[in-house]
C-alpha cells in the first residue's frame, strides 16, 4: 500500500451539529416490542391459528352463552317431534330442509309431525329434544371438563417439573423414575381404573384426567427449568439471598410461560378426546347430562337411518380439536424465536 | 451395552411389579363381589364361592398369591365367566388385537413417511399444503368417529368390506384404517419437520454440489437421517393405538383385548381388568425398551448409558 489514494477535496462535506441530528442513523423508527407483543404479532400473521382463535372464541361464547339464551331447553322431551332432521329456514338443500327419505320417497318430516312452522337447526333426537341445544350443552360440559382437568394438570405438572428440575440430583432421578412408571401404563387404562374407584360422573372424570396427563408438562417444564437455572440472573438472585419460592415465581415462571402455554394448547384437546372416549364407551357422563361423547354414542345407534344425529356432534368435536391443534402450532411458531424472519 | 440392557430390564421388572401392586390394591378398594344375587344365597354358599375365588384369605395372602400367579401368567378366574381363567380368556383374544395394532402401526408410519417426505421436498407448494391438511385432520378427528364413518360408507353403502365381525384379512381392513389415521398423521408431521431441518443442512448442500441426482440426495441422505428420530415417537403411537383399539374393536365387534377391557369395565369383572392392565403395561414397556435400544443402535451419537463422557 505504497500509493496513497488521492481523493478530491470536494467529495467531503463538513457536517454541523444540526445536520447530524437530522441524519441520525442510530435512530430506531419502529417502537420496540415486548416479547408478548412480538408473539401476538406473529400469531396474527398465521392465518390458521388466527382463524382457530376466532372459531374457539365463537364456540366458547355459544356454549357458555347457551346458559342464558338457548334456542330450546336441552332436556325438554317432546316425543311427537322425535327424530326430525335438521331444518334451516331459507336453505333448500336436501339435508338442511327438514326432509328425509322414507320408503324410497323424500318427505317433509316436519309436515308429517305437524310442526311445519317450527324448525330445529340440527334436528331433534329420539326423544324430540332439540339437537342444537343439546350439542351446545354437551360442548359446554366437554369444555368444562377439559378446562378444569387441564388447570389441575397444569398446576401439578408445572410444580412437579420445576421442583424436579430445580433440585436435580437424586431427587430428580427418583421423580423422573416415577414419571416413567406412570408413562408405562396407557393413560386411558389408568383413567378407567380411577373412574371405577371414584364412581362415574363429571368430578371423577376431571380428577382422573388431571391425575394422568400432567407427565408431559412436568417433563417439558423440568427440561426448561434445568436450562434456565444455569443462567446468570438466577445466580444473581440466589447470590442476593432470594428465597427459592420467590425465584420460582418471579424468575422461573415467566420464562417458562411459553412452554406452558404451548403445551396447554395440546393438553386441552387431549382431555376433550379422553372425555369423549369415556362417554362413548359408557363410563363417562350419564343421562340426562350430555357431553359430545354421549351425543356421539346416541347418534351412532341411529347412524344408518338418521345420520345427522351423529354428524353434528362429530363435526363440532372435530372442529374444536382442529382449532386447538392449529392454535397450538401457531403459538409454538409465535413463541419460537428461531422462526422469526 | 450389556450393562445398560440389564439395567433397563431390571427397571422393566420393577415397573411391572409396581403396576401389579397398585392395580391389586386399587381393585381391593372397589365394592362388588363375584356374586350375582347375594340375597338369594345362603351363608355357606357365599363362603364356598369366596373360597373358589380365594377371597376368604387375608388381603396380604391374596396379594402374594396373585403376585406369584402373575409371574407365571396366571391372573385368577374371571368374575364374569365363572369357570374361565383370565389368562385363557385373554390369550385367545390377544391375536386379533396384535394383528390390527401392528397393521395400523405399519400402514400409518409408512404412509406417514411418504406423505411427510413429499411435503418437505415440495415445501410450501400444494403438495405440502395437502400433506399438512391430511396430518392435521388425522390428529383432530377421533378414531371412533372415523371408524363409524368408514363402517357406514365403505362397509355398508359401498359394500367393499365387511362391516363387523372377525374372519380373514378382509375383516381387518376397516379397523386398521381407523386406527392407522393417527399414526399416519403424527409421523407425517414429524417426518416433514425433521426433513425440512435436514434439507437445509450442510451435508445436503455438499451432496448436491457433488452432483448427486435429486433422488440420490433425497433417498440416501435426507430421508435416512430424518427417519432416525421417528423411532422416538413409536412408543407414544403404540399408546395411541392401544387406547383407540378399545373403542374401535367395539365398533367393529372384533374379539380382541380392547373390546374385552370395555366389557369387563361395564360388568365389573375385576380380575380381567387387572390382567388386562398388566398386559397393556407389559406391551408398552417392551415397546419402549425396544425403541430405546434400537435408537441407540441406529444413531451412535445417542449415548444410551445416559451419562456424558
Amino acid at each position: 500500500m505504497a500509493d496513497t489514494v488521492k481523493l478530491p477535496e470536494d467529495s467531503f462535506k463538513r457536517i454541523n451539529a444540526d445536520d447530524r441530528a437530522a441524519l441520525d442513523s442510530e435512530k430506531i423508527a419502529a417502537p420496540s416490542l415486548t416479547f408478548a407483543q412480538d408473539a401476538w404479532r406473529r400469531l396474527r400473521k398465521n392465518k390458521g391459528a388466527w382463524v382457530s382463535l376466532i372459531v374457539l372464541a365463537i364456540v366458547f361464547i355459544m356454549a357458555f352463552g347457551s346458559l342464558v339464551v338457548s334456542p330450546h331447553n336441552p332436556n325438554a322431551v317432546n316425543p311427537s317431534y322425535a327424530n326430525l332432521p335438521s331444518k334451516i329456514p331459507g336453505i333448500g338443500i336436501n339435508g338442511f330442509n327438514g326432509t328425509l327419505v322414507q320408503a324410497g320417497q323424500r318427505i317433509d318430516a316436519y309436515k308429517q309431525a305437524g310442526a311445519s312452522s317450527k324448525f330445529y337447526i340440527m334436528g331433534t333426537d329420539y326423544l324430540g329434544r332439540d339437537l342444537f341445544s343439546r350439542v351446545l350443552y354437551g360442548t359446554r360440559i366437554s369444555l368444562i371438563i377439559a378446562l378444569v382437568a387441564t388447570l389441575f394438570d397444569l398446576t401439578i405438572g408445572v410444580t412437579y417439573g420445576m421442583f424436579s428440575g430445580w433440585k436435580g440430583g437424586r431427587i430428580d432421578t427418583i421423580m423422573q423414575r416415577i414419571i416413567e412408571i406412570i408413562l408405562s401404563i396407557p393413560n386411558l387404562v389408568v383413567i378407567v381404573l380411577l373412574i371405577l374407584i371414584l364412581k362415574p360422573g363429571m368430578t371423577s372424570i376431571i380428577i382422573a384426567i388431571a391425575l394422568t396427563s400432567w407427565t408431559n408438562m412436568a417433563r417439558l417444564v423440568r427440561a426448561q427449568t434445568m436450562e434456565i437455572k444455569e443462567q446468570e440472573y438466577i445466580l444473581a438472585a440466589r447470590t442476593l439471598g432470594e428465597r427459592p419460592l420467590k425465584i420460582a415465581f418471579k424468575h422461573l415462571l415467566p420464562n417458562l410461560s411459553s412452554v406452558i402455554i404451548i403445551n396447554t394448547m395440546f393438553t386441552i384437546p387431549n382431555a376433550i378426546f379422553f372425555e369423549a372416549t369415556l362417554s362413548y364407551i359408557g363410563i363417562g357422563i350419564s343421562s340426562p347430562q350430555a357431553s359430545l361423547g354421549t351425543l356421539l354414542n346416541d347418534g351412532q345407534k341411529n347412524f344408518q337411518f338418521l345420520p345427522y344425529q351423529m354428524w353434528w356432534p362429530a363435526l363440532i368435536l372435530s372442529i374444536i380439536m382442529l382449532a386447538f391443534n392449529l392454535l397450538g402450532d401457531g403459538l409454538r411458531d409465535a413463541f419460537d424465536p428461531r422462526t422469526k424472519e | 451395552m450389556a450393562k445398560y440392557l440389564a439395567k433397563r430390564i431390571f427397571y422393566l421388572i420393577l415397573t411391572l411389579f409396581i403396576v401389579i401392586t397398585l392395580t391389586f390394591f386399587l381393585m381391593k378398594l372397589l365394592p362388588g363381589t363375584p356374586l350375582t344375587n347375594q340375597a338369594k344365597l345362603s351363608k355357606s354358599q357365599i363362603a364356598l364361592i369366596y373360597e373358589q375365588y380365594g377371597l376368604n384369605k387375608p388381603v396380604w395372602q391374596q396379594y402374594l398369591l396373585y403376585l406369584a400367579g402373575a409371574v407365571r401368567g396366571n391372573f385368577g378366574t374371571s368374575f364374569q365367566f365363572s369357570d374361565q381363567p383370565v389368562s385363557y380368556l385373554l390369550s385367545s383374544r390377544i391375536g386379533p388385537s396384535l394383528q390390527i395394532g401392528l397393521q395400523a402401526m405399519i400402514l400409518g408410519v409408512i404412509v406417514g413417511i411418504v406423505v411427510g417426505a413429499f411435503g418437505a421436498m415440495r415445501q410450501n407448494s400444494w403438495v405440502d399444503t395437502t400433506a399438512t391438511v391430511v396430518s392435521i385432520l388425522g390428529i383432530s378427528i377421533p378414531s371412533f368417529v372415523l371408524a363409524v364413518l368408514l363402517q357406514y360408507y365403505l362397509g355398508l353403502k359401498l359394500g367393499w368390506f365387511p362391516i363387523a365381525e372377525w374372519g380373514g384379512f378382509i375383516y381387518t381392513v376397516l379397523p386398521t384404517l381407523a386406527l392407522g389415521a393417527t399414526p399416519l398423521a403424527e409421523s407425517a408431521r414429524f417426518v416433514r419437520t425433521e426433513m425440512v431441518d435436514v434439507l437445509s443442512s450442510d451435508y445436503i448442500e455438499l451432496a448436491k454440489a457433488k452432483g448427486l441426482s435429486r433422488t440420490g440426495v433425497i433417498y440416501h441422505h435426507a430421508l435416512r437421517n430424518s427417519l432416525i428420530p421417528l423411532i422416538t415417537i413409536v412408543g407414544p403411537l403404540a399408546v395411541n393405538i392401544m387406547t383407540g383399539s378399545m373403542v374401535v374393536e367395539n365398533i367393529f365387534s372384533i374379539p380382541g383385548i380392547g373390546e374385552q377391557f370395555v366389557k369387563s369395565v361395564l360388568t365389573n369383572d375385576y380380575p380381567t381388568i387387572m390382567g388386562l392392565t398388566i398386559i397393556y403395561s407389559f406391551m408398552l414397556c417392551v415397546v419402549l425398551l425396544f425403541t430405546d435400544i434400537l435408537y441407540g443402535i441406529v444413531d451412535p451419537r445417542i449415548r444410551i448409558t445416559g451419562k456424558a463422557n
